[in-house]
């Protein structure tokens, strides 16, 4: 902490100054905010800070132990490497919009009690939103529109249930809750929503291709995350969460075979991610929430980097659509290598950072005998090989020439991708300063013989799979379409729903209102009978009268009184 | 000989190696001599397992192969129900 203003705060107070400041003061200015947070963070003992009391309960703006701290350096690394990237947009809205949502979300990894989470988290909401608006474009709208309901819903939801929780146990504190009782099962659906489970997904897939070019970076890196830190420290050890990971690791990938905007192909793919982060919480021992962590912190910096790569392809040649893009290694030679190390580092090839992370969380459903879950995650885990790792840099790099000649990306795209790129190897590389910032003791080698050669037959064969079926002309074109998805139930379903109702309800609508209308009328000349003009309550009395009517009741009080 | 303003620019004619065919080819049989040796290698060490099923020879190569066509096919035919044109949501 800086002074005592807690972690989080000062970036968001911060960007309040951001926008009076000129063009490269500016920069300087955002570059330094993180770098002054994360180094408030550093040496900061564990325990609470900033505790106080409303309405005799105990609220703690700021907890600090392992799994806030990891949660918080990583949230500031990834906002310092996303400021870096976005160094050449001039629009004030996002530089604003930007720090602030970084802000909430390290607030909220602090944040001791529910009602300071709740606070943070429409922070969250709000501010990336305007991450979306400023593409400035009819659909980038609506889709914000539609993220904003969805984000803030589950703020409402997680601030019903802190009330019901504060009613039953008569505690704020943010802790292990579990399913039991209503309160969990509402605080559970707010960050599920967040975290993108199963049905709950879609927001993700449908706003985050819509955002701008750095937006898209810094929306990769936050909220998802934030709602697996709130689930690893909530939600430990429930079950439920395994079948709900395993889903959300197959079934994104399927579309992210089929999806033709790149960026959605991502999009599809941070939510396979997440599944398998939430698998680890689900399973619950140290080896499984270590794995979470691991995961949450290196898929951060892999997916800011693919992010990045393709905001550079979308920024040059104005498209990110797999059909329209080829050939472009020739253009952009550095953001393609980059790329690729991100890929690599998705698909957990060994001395990438997915390896090191990925594979605690595989071990840890093998050593609970989750056959079932431990065979979906390899099947997802060949599958976002294939989607993330090959389809990717294949489409928009490789594949045919599209004939399209681009300059290179910006020199601050390219610096923010070779730092990204470079700690992505590092971790995979050198896993020991990530392994001893996890919450739990770790055990665990990631390079033994066996783990190394079965991950590489398990990957290199499914690129073999990719190559085989793309010389056969079997593997499905990239065409320009969109696929339907869960929000095909709320921009289409509901709508036209709506419209039926409308429609065939009519003449019930119009009885309704006629009928309503009708004893309007009859309430109102009832009111005017009485009240009007002629009306009895309305007439003026004479002094006289009402002196007798006084005395009158006074007689009745006195009678009343002695009997 | 063309005039100088028909030229297209320096780095639209340049060759790749990766333009020519038979060099993708190249990588592709690469490729396959790769997964080869990978799958033959489950012969020369000791595999460390928790489920029996890991330890069949090859078993990642095959999973991983088996998978990623499957994947793929089944995503050829959800392509039948899900797709709609670009503009579906804009109509």
């Amino acid at each position: 902490m800086i002074g005592s203003i807690p972690p989080g705060l000062v970036l968001v107070l911060g960007a309040l100054v951001a926008p009076v400041l000129p063009g490269r003061l500016r920069n300087l200015y955002l570059l330094a905010l993180p770098v002054l947070g994360l180094a408030g963070l550093i040496g900061l003992e564990h325990g609470i800070y900033g505790a106080f009391e409303v309405f005799g309960y105990q609220l703690a703006v700021v907890r600090v132990d392992k799994l806030s701290l990891l949660f918080g350096y990583i949230f500031h690394i990834a906002a310092l490497l996303s400021v870096v990237y976005a160094l050449h947009v001039t629009d004030r809205v996002q530089a604003v919009a930007g720090m602030v949502y970084v802000g909430s979300a390290i607030g909220a990894v602090f944040a001791g009690d529910l009602i300071t989470l709740f606070v943070y988290w429409e922070g969250t909401a709000v501010a990336s939103v305007f991450l979306i608006w400023a593409r400035r474009t009819e659909r980038a709208y609506s889709a914000g529109m539609r993220y904003l309901i969805i984000q803030v819903a589950s703020g409402v939801l997680l601030l019903a249930g802190a009330i019901l929780h504060v009613a039953e146990t008569g505690s704020l504190t943010f802790d292990r809750m579990g399913l039991d009782g209503l309160a969990g099962t509402l605080i559970f659906l707010a960050f599920g929503i967040k975290c993108a489970f199963p049905l709950l997904h879609n927001w993700l897939q449908d706003a985050y291709p819509e955002a701008t070019v750095t937006g898209t970076v810094f929306l990769s890196a936050f909220t998802t995350k934030l709602a697996v830190y709130a689930l690893a420290r909530g939600f430990a050890g429930t079950e439920m969460l395994i079948w709900i990971g395993a889903t959300m690791t197959a079934f994104p990938i399927f579309y992210a075979v089929i999806e033709n905007d790149l960026r959605r192909v991502l999009a599809y793919s941070l939510n396979n991610q997440l599944g398998f982060m939430v698998v680890g919480i689900g399973i619950g021992t140290e080896l499984s929430l270590n794995g979470t962590a691991a995961h949450a912190f290196s898929h951060i910096l892999y997916k800011a980097l693919l992010f990045m790569s393709m905001g550079a392809v979308l920024l040059r040649t104005g498209t990110i659509k797999g059909s329209d893009l080829g050939g472009l290694y020739k253009s952009m030679p550095w953001t393609t290598g980059f790329c690729i190390v991100g890929a690599a580092s998705i698909s957990a090839f060994p001395l990438f950072s997915g390896f090191i992370s990925k594979s605690l969380i595989l071990t840890a459903a093998a050593e609970g005998h989750y056959t079932v879950t431990w065979l979906v995650l390899l099947f997802a885990s060949a599958g976002v090989f294939h989607h993330s790792g090959i389809k990717i840099p294949y489409f928009a790099f490789f594949a045919h020439d599209s004939g399209i000649r681009c300059k290179e990306a910006p020199i601050n795209m390219l610096v923010a991708m070779g730092i990204t790129a470079f700690l992505c190897i590092a971790i995979g590389v050198w896993p020991d300063p990530l392994y001893a910032l996890l919450p739990y003791p770790v055990d665990f080698a990631p390079y033994t013989t066996t783990h190394v050669i079965t991950q590489l037959q398990l990957l290199l064969f499914s690129a073999l799979a990719f190559a085989v079926l793309m010389r056969t002309g079997i593997y499905p074109p990239e065409l320009r379409s969109v696929n339907l998805d869960f929000d095909w139930s709320y921009r289409r379903l509901l709508p036209a729903a709506a419209g039926f109702v409308m429609a065939y309800g009519r003449p019930t609508r119009e009885r309704l209102i006629a009928t309503a209308e009708r004893r309007i009328e009859r309430f109102i000349a009832r009111l005017y009978r009485h009240h009007g003009p002629q009306g009895p309550l309305a007439r003026t009395w004479q002094t006289g009268s009402t002196a007798l009517w006084v005395a009158f009741l006074l007689g009745i009080y006195l009678i009343l009184y002695y009997v | 000989m063309t005039p100088p303003t028909d030229r297209t620019p320096k780095d639209k004619d340049r060759r790749y190696w990766l333009d020519d065919p038979r060099n993708v080819s190249k990588v592709f049989w690469t490729l396959c001599l790769i997964c080869l040796l990978l799958f033959a290698a489950d012969a020369l060490y000791d595999k460390k397992v928790h489920f029996a099923f890991e330890a069949w020879f090859g078993f990642f190569g095959i999973f991983g192969f088996v998978a990623c066509v499957g994947l793929v096919l089944a995503a050829k035919e959800l392509r039948r129900v899900l797709k709609r044109d670009e503009d579906y949501y804009d109509r």
